[in-house]
């Protein structure tokens, strides 16, 4: 009877113990296509790992509106979702509602990543998240086109882009009428910010907002900036660029209808891919410079633990095998996201598949962060001034030197009495 | 003497019926007084009392209270924080009314001439009723992405085919015309079926007696028609500005957020509250569309005796 007893109970123990260990967790990540198969995957392969079972959350694809839905559901404390997804620019915004991972995360763990994506997910002392994958914007080009019109090399300067975009693009308009020379993002939302940004640092126009909070964007520098992106349009870029978004930017080149393009890295990948028209025939380079030095804006995506979930030890642990150097590789070879370990970037695998990542290393390592970090929780207001600002005079509503200074006066009432 | 007693007790009766049927209406109606308390009583009350205060979105328990600060407020530096002062919501009510005033005049004319055609007797008449209801039946943010497309310039029928390569959606000016277009196409179906409705309610025997009287169609139309229409046409008037005046999906699908807050006081409050997550300011941009609305209602029915009934 006795060993009945032992045996029914260790049996319960048994099975409270495993309950226990196998939870599931949510994890929130992309909407679209690859990056949600991605993120399925590797999520997959930790369920596999641990016995634990993840739920993927399937976000709204535009990063505002990805924001507005989060920041909901922190606000009600919600624990519908464990681990979330952040934009570089949201850690200032959102740090309260995350768990501390410094501490809960080996710090030799931690410190194998950048250290300039380190310090963005940084608040007061606080690590909100840990890097995912990073970004920044890069110049992509058709070789077979630089080649036909007698160019050797990317162009290294804005003017030279001009003159090369405008003579491929009277060339190829013989043949193919909707062919254009450059595309890029000139929507007015968060992406017009990182392709605007890049034009003022390369003009040596500064940051917007400095890193002491000070108010910088009024200079000639960035006035001439903004004016020379707008003497693109309709000359090297179509009329309607100042609609388009990464993916519009992006099918108009994977169509072969443009030479050159800005976007982020994940376009290379998809641009190799079979439905491509312009497979095997991308080249990558830094964005040109506009005589102060090249500029790329720092994007890239990071993984938070919400305060408010019931299975942190768990989610934890996601986080640290999806942010690893295992997960990292296979997301670098298979989708061309960008790792944040510093090591990854000479692994001959990812190297064969990306060609670029050795020789733009500079690019990644150097991105210009946006102002999210002096800026805080005032930041989407600094950014939306600053792109219809710049729409602005893409529009020919105004001119850069009046645009900026009226920008100036705008971002002194969003400061109010300060960030 | 004998008539006397029966004589006031007839009203008392009634009175005390209409009482009781009082009673029992309020009684009736209670469970939905309850529920318009809970769903639209207390989220007016939450975004009347935020208003009055600086609050975060994703922390509305730290919040300070500033009275009428969201509305009008200027620092010491002579910095304007108020949204009344912010010249982006006045672009944002100017535009939201230049829509309203332009769009619903529009609907008005062509739902008018529809409702006339389809009113009359041909062949096939059932099926252009309903044909006629198809935009409307449409999902506003499915119809909104479609014209959003046709007004593409490198791929669209309308920016490429018909403009040659313009991006209208590109520039918030040009942008308000394309997008009254879209709502015009939308709309305009449903006015003419509350025309309809107006115009099938008039005797046809009168159209006769007119006839006899040697009255042309046209002064049929001006002298009967419209003055007889007038109830049903101010009561679907009144419906289309106030939705024309809370627009957002339009605006959201076709320009994206940061613009739509330029093109629609909905739009400038959604940027507040969500994507700049200041949920004071938003919350006394809420209540002064709320207001703004509420204004034109009463404008309406006062100045043209709307009768809802």
């Amino acid at each position: 009877m006795k060993k009945v007893i032992a045996l029914v109970s260790l049996s319960a123990a048994i099975a409270v113990s495993s309950n226990a260990s196998a939870v599931t967790v949510t994890l929130a990540c992309g909407a679209v296509g690859q990056e949600l198969q991605m993120c399925k995957e590797g999520a997959a392969r930790w369920s596999k790992k641990t016995g634990n079972e993840v739920k993927i959350f399937e976000s709204p694809n535009l990063t505002n509106d990805r924001l507005g839905l989060y920041q909901q559901q922190l606000a009600a404390k919600s624990s519908d979702i464990d681990v979330y997804q952040l934009d570089v620019v949201w850690p200032g915004l959102l740090a309260q509602h995350f768990v501390d991972l410094k501490g809960k995360v080996p710090a030799a763990e931690v410190n194998a990543h950048f250290k300039g994506i380190l310090d963005a997910n940084t608040v007061n002392g606080k690590l909100v998240a840990l890097p995912w994958f990073t970004d920044a914007g890069l110049l992509y080009y058709r070789t077979d086109l630089l080649q036909k019109y007698g160019y050797k090399s990317a162009p290294k300067t804005w003017a030279e882009l001009a003159t090369m975009a405008k003579k491929i693009q009277t060339g190829e308009q013989k043949t193919n009428k909707s062919f254009t020379g450059y595309v890029w993002q000139g929507k007015n939302y968060e992406g017009l910010t990182c392709d605007a940004l890049e034009w003022v640092v390369s003009f040596g126009g500064g940051t917007i907002v400095d890193s002491t909070g000070k108010v910088t964007i009024n200079n000639p520098q960035a006035a001439k900036a903004l004016d020379t992106a707008a003497s693109w349009i309709k000359s090297i870029s179509p009329a309607g660029v100042t609609t388009y978004d990464e993916e519009a930017a992006r099918g108009i080149f994977q169509a072969g209808n443009a030479a050159f393009m800005r976007n982020w890295p994940y376009a290379w990948a998809l641009g190799q891919g079979d439905d491509s028209k312009v497979k095997g025939k991308i080249g990558v380079a830094p964005l040109p410079s506009g005589g102060s030095r090249n500029a790329a804006t720092l994007g890239g995506w990071q993984l938070g633990v919400s305060m408010y979930s019931k299975n942190q030890a768990a989610a934890i642990e996601l986080v640290r095998y999806l942010a690893g150097p295992e997960e990292q590789k296979i997301r670098a070879i298979e989708g061309a996201y960008n790792p944040t370990i510093q090591s990854l970037y000479k692994d001959k695998d990812i190297l064969a598949k990306n060609p670029f990542f050795g020789s733009l290393y500079s690019v990644f390592t150097s991105a210009v962060a946006r102002p999210s970090g002096p800026t805080k929780s005032k930041y989407n207001q600094v950014s939306q001034a600053f792109s219809t600002a710049v729409s602005d005079v893409l529009n020919g509503k105004s001119k850069g030197q009046a645009a900026v200074a009226k920008l100036s006066t705008d971002l002194a009432r969003i400061k109010g009495r300060g960030w | 003497m004998t008539v006397n007693p029966t004589a006031p007790a007839r009203p008392v009766r009634t009175r005390g019926i209409e009482a009781a049927r009082a009673r029992q209406a309020i009684w009736l109606l209670l469970p939905t007084l309850i529920a318009i308390a809970l769903v639209a009583g207390y989220p007016l009350y939450r975004t009347i009392y935020f208003s009055l205060f600086e609050a975060n979105l994703t922390t509305p328990d730290q919040r300070t209270f500033v009275g009428l600060g969201n509305f009008w407020f200027t620092t010491e530096d002579g910095v304007a924080l108020g949204f009344l002062q912010d010249p982006k919501w006045w672009g944002a009510v100017k535009n939201t009314l230049l829509f309203t005033v332009v769009s619903v005049f529009l609907e008005t004319v062509f739902g008018m001439i529809i409702a006339l055609v389809v009113n009359s007797t041909f062949k096939g008449r059932g099926l252009l009723r309903t044909a006629m209801l198809v935009p409307w039946a449409i999902p506003t943010v499915v119809s909104a992405q479609m014209w959003s497309y046709m007004y593409n310039d490198s791929f669209g029928l309308i920016g490429r085919g018909l403009l040659g390569g313009q991006a209208l959606l590109a520039n918030t000016d040009s942008a308000i015309w394309a997008l009254i277009a879209v709502d015009v196409w939308k709309t305009t179906s449903f006015m003419a079926l509350l025309i309809l409705a107006g115009l099938q309610s008039l005797p046809s025997d009168m159209y006769e007696a007119a006839d006899m009287d040697g009255a042309s169609k046209w002064t049929q139309f001006w002298r009967l028609t419209l003055p007889l229409l007038r109830p049903a046409l101010l009561v679907a008037l009144v419906f289309r500005s106030l939705d024309a005046l809370r627009v957002f999906d339009i605006m959201s699908v076709m320009l994206g957020n940061v613009n739509a807050a330029a093109t629609s006081m909905t739009g400038y409050a959604r940027q507040a509250l969500i994507d700049n997550s200041l949920l004071g300011f938003g919350s006394a941009v809420s209540v002064a569309i709320f207001l703004i609305i509420m204004v034109i209602v009463v404008l309406y029915v006062t100045a043209f005796r709307v009768k809802f009934d």
